[in-house]
Protein backbone atom coordinates (compact mmCIF):
# COMPACT_ATOMS: atom_id res chain seq x y z
CA UNK A 1 0.00 0.00 0.00
CA UNK A 2 1.37 3.44 -1.20
CA UNK A 3 2.06 5.82 1.76
CA UNK A 4 -0.68 8.62 1.83
CA UNK A 5 2.00 11.16 2.46
CA UNK A 6 3.85 10.28 -0.71
CA UNK A 7 0.57 10.13 -2.72
CA UNK A 8 0.01 13.94 -1.91
CA UNK A 9 3.75 14.76 -2.34
CA UNK A 10 3.64 13.18 -5.83
CA UNK A 11 0.82 14.93 -6.63
CA UNK A 12 1.27 18.78 -5.52
CA UNK A 13 5.09 17.94 -7.65
CA UNK A 14 3.58 16.49 -10.54
CA UNK A 15 0.60 19.27 -10.92
CA UNK A 16 3.43 21.76 -9.99
CA UNK A 17 5.95 20.64 -12.39
CA UNK A 18 3.36 20.18 -15.50
CA UNK A 19 1.84 23.18 -15.42
CA UNK A 20 5.39 25.03 -15.21
CA UNK A 21 6.31 22.64 -18.69
CA UNK A 22 3.02 23.76 -20.09
CA UNK A 23 3.65 27.62 -18.99
CA UNK A 24 7.05 27.86 -19.03
CA UNK A 25 6.90 28.86 -23.05
CA UNK A 26 3.53 30.26 -24.01
CA UNK A 27 3.53 32.48 -20.86
CA UNK A 28 7.31 33.19 -19.98
CA UNK A 29 8.96 33.31 -22.88
CA UNK A 30 6.53 34.36 -24.75
CA UNK A 31 7.17 33.98 -29.19
CA UNK A 32 10.85 34.01 -28.54
CA UNK A 33 12.43 31.14 -30.56
CA UNK A 34 14.04 28.44 -28.99
CA UNK A 35 17.91 26.79 -29.99
CA UNK A 36 17.27 24.10 -32.28
CA UNK A 37 18.77 21.30 -30.05
CA UNK A 38 16.66 22.19 -26.93
CA UNK A 39 13.47 21.15 -29.52
CA UNK A 40 15.01 18.29 -30.90
CA UNK A 41 15.78 16.84 -27.50
CA UNK A 42 12.18 17.41 -25.98
CA UNK A 43 10.35 15.79 -29.70
CA UNK A 44 12.11 12.01 -28.23
CA UNK A 45 11.01 12.55 -24.25
CA UNK A 46 7.64 10.29 -24.48
CA UNK A 47 9.22 8.21 -26.96
CA UNK A 48 12.54 7.39 -24.98
CA UNK A 49 10.62 7.19 -21.49
CA UNK A 50 7.55 5.01 -22.31
CA UNK A 51 9.49 2.11 -23.52
CA UNK A 52 12.02 1.91 -21.03
CA UNK A 53 9.13 1.97 -18.47
CA UNK A 54 6.98 -0.57 -20.24
CA UNK A 55 9.81 -3.03 -21.47
CA UNK A 56 10.29 -4.54 -17.79
CA UNK A 57 7.13 -4.94 -17.42
CA UNK A 58 6.60 -6.96 -20.54
CA UNK A 59 9.52 -9.23 -19.62
CA UNK A 60 8.96 -9.74 -15.99
CA UNK A 61 5.79 -8.68 -15.05
CA UNK A 62 4.64 -8.26 -11.55
CA UNK A 63 1.73 -10.29 -11.71
CA UNK A 64 3.44 -13.12 -11.68
CA UNK A 65 5.89 -12.52 -9.76
CA UNK A 66 8.53 -11.66 -12.33
CA UNK A 67 8.16 -14.88 -14.22
CA UNK A 68 8.19 -14.14 -17.96
CA UNK A 69 4.73 -15.17 -19.41
CA UNK A 70 3.56 -16.34 -22.60
CA UNK A 71 0.42 -14.62 -22.82
CA UNK A 72 1.99 -11.53 -21.96
CA UNK A 73 4.35 -11.08 -23.64
CA UNK A 74 2.76 -12.18 -27.10
CA UNK A 75 -0.01 -9.89 -26.09
CA UNK A 76 2.69 -7.06 -26.13
CA UNK A 77 4.34 -8.26 -29.47
CA UNK A 78 0.90 -8.21 -30.99
CA UNK A 79 0.44 -4.87 -29.85
CA UNK A 80 3.52 -3.53 -31.33
CA UNK A 81 2.81 -5.27 -34.70
CA UNK A 82 -0.80 -4.05 -35.02
CA UNK A 83 0.33 -0.47 -33.98
CA UNK A 84 2.85 -0.06 -36.39
CA UNK A 85 0.81 -1.23 -38.88
CA UNK A 86 -2.43 0.56 -38.25
CA UNK A 87 -0.99 3.71 -36.91
CA UNK A 88 -4.50 3.52 -34.68
CA UNK A 89 -4.63 3.74 -31.18
CA UNK A 90 -7.98 2.47 -30.42
CA UNK A 91 -7.41 -0.55 -32.41
CA UNK A 92 -3.97 -1.31 -31.50
CA UNK A 93 -5.60 -1.88 -27.61
CA UNK A 94 -8.17 -3.57 -28.68
CA UNK A 95 -6.03 -5.86 -30.61
CA UNK A 96 -3.49 -6.08 -27.71
CA UNK A 97 -6.21 -6.66 -25.53
CA UNK A 98 -7.87 -9.92 -27.37
CA UNK A 99 -4.15 -11.06 -27.85
CA UNK A 100 -4.09 -11.05 -24.06
CA UNK A 101 -7.27 -12.61 -23.54
CA UNK A 102 -6.99 -15.17 -25.77
CA UNK A 103 -4.00 -16.05 -24.59
CA UNK A 104 -4.84 -16.20 -20.91
CA UNK A 105 -7.59 -18.73 -22.04
CA UNK A 106 -5.60 -21.13 -24.23
CA UNK A 107 -2.88 -21.01 -21.16
CA UNK A 108 -5.56 -21.78 -18.62
CA UNK B 1 -14.08 42.18 -40.53
CA UNK B 2 -13.52 38.43 -39.65
CA UNK B 3 -15.71 36.10 -41.96
CA UNK B 4 -15.60 33.59 -38.99
CA UNK B 5 -16.93 34.56 -35.34
CA UNK B 6 -15.39 33.63 -32.56
CA UNK B 7 -18.21 31.61 -31.65
CA UNK B 8 -18.16 29.66 -34.52
CA UNK B 9 -14.42 28.99 -34.30
CA UNK B 10 -14.57 27.24 -30.82
CA UNK B 11 -17.94 25.48 -32.52
CA UNK B 12 -15.13 24.07 -34.97
CA UNK B 13 -13.07 23.21 -32.02
CA UNK B 14 -15.02 21.36 -30.42
CA UNK B 15 -16.22 19.30 -33.33
CA UNK B 16 -12.63 18.27 -34.18
CA UNK B 17 -11.83 17.68 -30.98
CA UNK B 18 -15.04 15.28 -30.15
CA UNK B 19 -13.59 11.98 -32.02
CA UNK B 20 -10.91 11.94 -29.05
CA UNK B 21 -13.03 11.40 -26.45
CA UNK B 22 -12.94 7.94 -27.51
CA UNK B 23 -9.17 7.76 -26.49
CA UNK B 24 -9.40 9.85 -23.31
CA UNK B 25 -12.70 8.07 -21.75
CA UNK B 26 -10.90 4.37 -21.76
CA UNK B 27 -7.60 6.49 -20.88
CA UNK B 28 -9.32 7.86 -18.04
CA UNK B 29 -11.34 5.15 -16.72
CA UNK B 30 -7.82 3.26 -16.86
CA UNK B 31 -6.33 5.69 -14.44
CA UNK B 32 -9.27 5.79 -12.16
CA UNK B 33 -9.51 1.61 -11.90
CA UNK B 34 -5.68 1.32 -11.14
CA UNK B 35 -5.40 4.41 -8.75
CA UNK B 36 -7.95 2.63 -6.60
CA UNK B 37 -6.23 -0.72 -6.99
CA UNK B 38 -3.33 1.07 -5.95
CA UNK B 39 -4.64 2.08 -2.83
CA UNK B 40 -5.98 5.90 -3.63
CA UNK B 41 -9.57 7.24 -2.70
CA UNK B 42 -11.92 8.73 -4.60
CA UNK B 43 -10.41 12.40 -3.69
CA UNK B 44 -6.41 11.21 -4.79
CA UNK B 45 -7.25 10.14 -7.57
CA UNK B 46 -9.18 13.26 -8.76
CA UNK B 47 -6.85 15.65 -7.54
CA UNK B 48 -4.14 13.76 -9.34
CA UNK B 49 -6.42 13.88 -12.84
CA UNK B 50 -7.19 17.68 -12.53
CA UNK B 51 -4.32 18.48 -11.16
CA UNK B 52 -1.98 17.10 -13.51
CA UNK B 53 -4.53 16.00 -16.68
CA UNK B 54 -1.43 13.75 -18.38
CA UNK B 55 -2.76 10.06 -18.34
CA UNK B 56 0.66 8.50 -19.48
CA UNK B 57 2.37 10.53 -16.47
CA UNK B 58 -0.23 9.45 -14.10
CA UNK B 59 0.19 5.91 -14.64
CA UNK B 60 4.01 6.03 -14.39
CA UNK B 61 4.07 7.67 -11.10
CA UNK B 62 1.60 5.27 -10.00
CA UNK B 63 3.08 2.11 -11.37
CA UNK B 64 6.54 3.69 -9.53
CA UNK B 65 4.64 4.07 -6.67
CA UNK B 66 3.67 0.55 -6.82
CA UNK B 67 7.04 -0.61 -6.96
CA UNK B 68 8.22 1.30 -3.83
CA UNK B 69 10.52 3.70 -5.76
CA UNK B 70 11.79 6.77 -4.20
CA UNK B 71 9.25 9.78 -4.07
CA UNK B 72 12.29 11.53 -5.59
CA UNK B 73 12.34 8.73 -8.50
CA UNK B 74 8.51 8.66 -9.19
CA UNK B 75 8.53 12.43 -9.37
CA UNK B 76 11.31 12.85 -11.94
CA UNK B 77 10.19 9.79 -14.32
CA UNK B 78 6.88 11.13 -14.67
CA UNK B 79 7.85 14.94 -14.91
CA UNK B 80 10.71 13.29 -18.05
CA UNK B 81 7.37 11.83 -19.12
CA UNK B 82 5.85 15.38 -19.48
CA UNK B 83 9.08 17.18 -20.75
CA UNK B 84 7.00 16.48 -24.44
CA UNK B 85 4.42 19.31 -23.05
CA UNK B 86 7.36 21.96 -22.74
CA UNK B 87 7.63 21.32 -26.75
CA UNK B 88 3.90 21.55 -27.08
CA UNK B 89 4.50 25.23 -25.28
CA UNK B 90 7.34 26.48 -27.26
CA UNK B 91 5.50 24.91 -30.05
CA UNK B 92 2.51 27.11 -29.61
CA UNK B 93 4.02 30.28 -28.32
CA UNK B 94 4.41 32.30 -31.76
CA UNK B 95 0.75 31.82 -32.51
CA UNK B 96 -0.31 32.55 -28.95
CA UNK B 97 2.35 34.41 -27.47
CA UNK B 98 0.70 38.24 -27.80
CA UNK B 99 -2.47 36.57 -25.95
CA UNK B 100 -3.58 38.43 -22.57
CA UNK B 101 -1.95 36.46 -20.17
CA UNK B 102 -4.98 35.25 -17.97
CA UNK B 103 -5.98 33.36 -21.57
CA UNK B 104 -2.62 31.92 -21.82
CA UNK B 105 -1.98 31.05 -18.12
CA UNK B 106 -5.36 29.16 -18.71
CA UNK B 107 -4.31 27.87 -22.00
CA UNK B 108 -1.32 26.29 -20.70
CA UNK B 109 -3.71 24.33 -17.80
CA UNK B 110 -5.50 22.90 -20.80
CA UNK B 111 -2.22 21.99 -22.95
CA UNK B 112 -2.37 18.06 -23.57
CA UNK B 113 -1.71 16.13 -26.30
CA UNK B 114 -5.35 16.12 -27.78
CA UNK B 115 -5.62 20.66 -27.96
CA UNK B 116 -1.58 20.42 -29.08
CA UNK B 117 -2.09 18.42 -31.81
CA UNK B 118 -5.36 19.98 -33.31
CA UNK B 119 -4.27 23.63 -32.76
CA UNK B 120 -0.41 23.11 -34.50
CA UNK B 121 -2.06 21.60 -37.40
CA UNK B 122 -4.78 24.32 -37.27
CA UNK B 123 -2.81 27.66 -36.79
CA UNK B 124 -0.43 26.49 -39.68
CA UNK B 125 -3.31 25.95 -42.12
CA UNK B 126 -5.18 29.42 -41.49
CA UNK B 127 -2.24 31.93 -41.02
CA UNK B 128 -5.17 34.70 -40.77
CA UNK B 129 -6.39 33.56 -38.17
CA UNK B 130 -6.57 36.62 -35.13
CA UNK B 131 -5.14 35.47 -31.79
CA UNK B 132 -8.53 35.95 -30.37
CA UNK B 133 -9.56 33.22 -33.05
CA UNK B 134 -6.75 31.32 -31.86
CA UNK B 135 -8.10 31.14 -28.68
CA UNK B 136 -11.33 30.58 -29.21
CA UNK B 137 -10.11 27.45 -31.26
CA UNK B 138 -7.59 25.88 -28.37
CA UNK B 139 -10.25 26.18 -25.74
CA UNK B 140 -13.19 24.89 -28.26
CA UNK B 141 -10.59 21.76 -29.04
CA UNK B 142 -10.83 21.19 -24.50
CA UNK B 143 -14.73 21.70 -24.13
CA UNK B 144 -15.30 18.22 -25.28
CA UNK B 145 -12.09 15.88 -23.88
CA UNK B 146 -10.52 17.73 -20.70
CA UNK B 147 -14.51 17.32 -18.53
CA UNK B 148 -14.54 13.73 -20.11
CA UNK B 149 -11.41 13.04 -18.54
CA UNK B 150 -12.48 14.45 -14.87
CA UNK B 151 -15.66 12.16 -15.62
CA UNK B 152 -14.17 9.06 -16.79
CA UNK B 153 -11.45 8.83 -13.97
CA UNK B 154 -14.05 9.50 -11.53
CA UNK B 155 -16.07 6.48 -13.55
CA UNK B 156 -12.81 4.29 -13.09
CA UNK B 157 -12.65 5.40 -9.55
CA UNK B 158 -16.14 4.39 -8.29
CA UNK B 159 -15.54 1.22 -10.32
CA UNK B 160 -12.32 0.70 -9.17
CA UNK B 161 -11.81 -2.76 -6.90
CA UNK B 162 -15.22 -4.66 -8.36
CA UNK B 163 -12.71 -4.91 -11.33
CA UNK B 164 -12.59 -9.17 -11.61
CA UNK B 165 -9.31 -10.42 -11.51
CA UNK B 166 -9.68 -12.07 -14.50
CA UNK B 167 -9.93 -9.14 -16.80
CA UNK B 168 -5.82 -8.99 -15.84
CA UNK B 169 -5.77 -5.49 -15.38
CA UNK B 170 -2.21 -5.25 -14.19
CA UNK B 171 -1.11 -5.39 -18.15
CA UNK B 172 -3.76 -2.79 -19.24
CA UNK B 173 -1.00 -0.16 -18.55
CA UNK B 174 1.41 -1.90 -20.75
CA UNK B 175 -0.67 -2.75 -23.88
CA UNK B 176 -2.22 0.71 -23.64
CA UNK B 177 1.67 2.40 -23.77
CA UNK B 178 2.75 0.35 -26.23
CA UNK B 179 -0.59 1.14 -28.44
CA UNK B 180 -0.04 4.66 -28.02
CA UNK B 181 4.09 4.78 -28.72
CA UNK B 182 4.10 2.22 -31.87
CA UNK B 183 2.07 4.36 -34.02
CA UNK B 184 4.11 7.38 -33.15
CA UNK B 185 7.24 5.77 -34.40
CA UNK B 186 7.09 7.54 -37.56
CA UNK B 187 10.92 8.28 -38.30
CA UNK B 188 14.21 6.09 -37.72
CA UNK B 189 14.97 9.05 -35.16
CA UNK B 190 11.84 7.69 -32.81
CA UNK B 191 12.40 3.75 -33.47
CA UNK B 192 15.85 4.23 -32.81
CA UNK B 193 15.24 6.15 -29.41
CA UNK B 194 12.43 3.84 -28.38
CA UNK B 195 14.67 0.48 -28.94
CA UNK B 196 17.65 2.18 -27.09
CA UNK B 197 14.98 2.93 -24.16
CA UNK B 198 14.20 -0.64 -24.30
CA UNK B 199 17.82 -2.00 -24.37
CA UNK B 200 18.98 -0.18 -21.46
CA UNK B 201 15.86 -0.23 -19.15
CA UNK B 202 16.39 -4.30 -19.91
CA UNK B 203 19.89 -4.08 -19.02
CA UNK B 204 19.60 -2.23 -15.83
CA UNK B 205 16.76 -3.63 -14.65
CA UNK B 206 19.05 -4.57 -11.84
CA UNK B 207 20.08 -1.17 -10.32
CA UNK B 208 17.83 -0.03 -7.73
CA UNK B 209 15.73 3.03 -7.10
CA UNK B 210 14.91 2.50 -10.85
CA UNK B 211 17.59 4.65 -11.48
CA UNK B 212 17.57 2.53 -15.09
CA UNK B 213 14.74 3.86 -16.33
CA UNK B 214 16.31 7.16 -15.55
CA UNK B 215 19.29 6.40 -17.93
CA UNK B 216 17.52 4.78 -20.44
CA UNK B 217 15.03 8.04 -20.52
CA UNK B 218 18.33 10.22 -21.21
CA UNK B 219 19.82 7.90 -23.33
CA UNK B 220 17.01 7.29 -25.96
CA UNK B 221 16.28 11.29 -26.11
CA UNK B 222 19.65 11.52 -27.00
CA UNK B 223 19.34 8.82 -29.48
CA UNK B 224 16.28 10.58 -31.15
CA UNK B 225 17.87 13.89 -31.04
CA UNK B 226 21.57 12.37 -32.54
CA UNK B 227 19.89 10.28 -35.66
CA UNK B 228 17.78 13.01 -35.95
CA UNK B 229 20.50 15.43 -36.76
CA UNK B 230 22.29 13.12 -38.80
CA UNK B 231 19.53 12.67 -40.89
CA UNK B 232 19.04 16.10 -41.46
CA UNK B 233 23.04 16.52 -42.29
CA UNK B 234 22.85 13.60 -44.86
CA UNK B 235 19.77 15.00 -46.23
CA UNK B 236 21.27 18.60 -46.84
CA UNK B 237 24.75 17.13 -48.03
Amino acid sequence: MIDTTTIWIVIAALGVGSYFFRFVFIGLIGDRALPAWVLRHLRYTAVAVLPGLVAPLVVWPPATEGQTDGPRLIAALVTIAVGLWTRNVLLTIAAGAVALYLGLYIAG
Amino acid sequence: MPTETTKSIFLTGAREASPFILVVGPFGLLFGVVATEAGLNVLETMTFSILVIAGAAQLTALQLMTENAPTIIVIISALAVNLRMAMYSASLAPYIGPAPLWQRALAAYFLVDQSYGLAAVKYETEPAWTVRQRMAYFFGTIAPVCPFWYLSTLAGALIGSSVPEWLALDFAMPITFIALIAPALRTRAHVAAALVSITVALGLAFLPYNLGLLVAGIAGMVTGAEVERQTMKRAAS
